[in-house]
């Protein structure tokens, strides 16, 4: 927790409060030893967000895979243009 | 270098979608590609489709409208209005997806050059999380379809 507040830069009332809405979504767990609480995160809770947006992020992997292609082209015509203007 | 596949998709807050990508290709062919009808017809649709309709009226107040005719025979139609327009740099233009027409959003295009390279962003600001959730859904159930025309292909391959 002390650790998270340095490197937040943030009050550690600030910081409690999000860790207590990271927890409650699952997000993190935390684990007491002595006097300190340790957060650990919960990376696969985040899954289901990645595989929605990669989804989305998909079409448009095709659609610019495309545009390369036409890029490519684009830069030989006028690579092509040039040498007819010398 | 092949860029393929790499194009970033993040959701800086509850109501945008911000698109990044980056092209070895100076920027003033993306913009020519991104603002060319006959272009866009070619890159636009990628494999699930046919891009039937690449209107651009390329002026402030002027308006855009693309069509894709999908694989599976459904029409997928964009349309909206220039708001600014800085050539082979930044266009900001309001964007409806007509199967959601009251999810209107502003698009924020940006292209920055750098050794040849071009660095693209859109940020897309819709008006409620519930619009910008259901623009990320309709990319999921496209991606959806395209997953299902490869399996239906790679069945068919057996």
């Amino acid at each position: 927790m002390n650790d998270l507040v340095t490197q937040l830069g943030l009050a550690q009332p600030q910081v409690s409060k999000h860790l207590r809405v990271l927890r409650e979504v699952g997000l993190v767990d935390v684990r007491h030893e002595g006097r300190q609480r340790m957060y650990r995160l919960k990376g696969h809770s985040l899954k289901p967000i990645h595989d929605w947006v990669k989804n989305y992020e998909r079409t448009w992997n095709e659609s610019f895979g495309a545009l390369d292609e036409l890029l490519e082209e684009l830069k030989g015509k006028q690579e092509g243009e040039g040498r007819n203007d010398e | 270098m092949t860029s393929k596949g790499t194009a970033k998709v993040t959701l800086p807050t509850k109501t945008q979608i911000l698109i990044t990508r980056e092209f070895d290709a100076p920027k003033h062919l993306v913009y020519k590609a991104w603002t060319t009808p006959e272009l866009i017809k070619r890159w636009w649709s990628a494999n699930r489709g046919e891009v039937t309709v690449a209107d651009v009226d390329l002026r402030v107040g002027g308006t855009w409208r693309w069509v894709m005719l999908t694989h599976r025979g459904f029409e997928v139609a964009f349309h909206g209005e220039y708001q600014e327009i800085i050539p082979n740099e930044r266009i900001v233009c309001t964007e409806v997806f007509e199967g959601m027409p009251e999810a209107g959003a502003v698009n924020t295009l940006t292209l920055a050059e750098k050794n040849g390279r071009t660095s693209l962003a859109i940020l897309v600001q819709h008006e409620t999380q519930e619009h910008r959730d259901g623009h990320i859904n309709s990319g999921m159930e496209a991606g959806m379809q395209d997953a299902m025309d490869l399996l239906e292909q790679a069945v068919t391959a057996l």
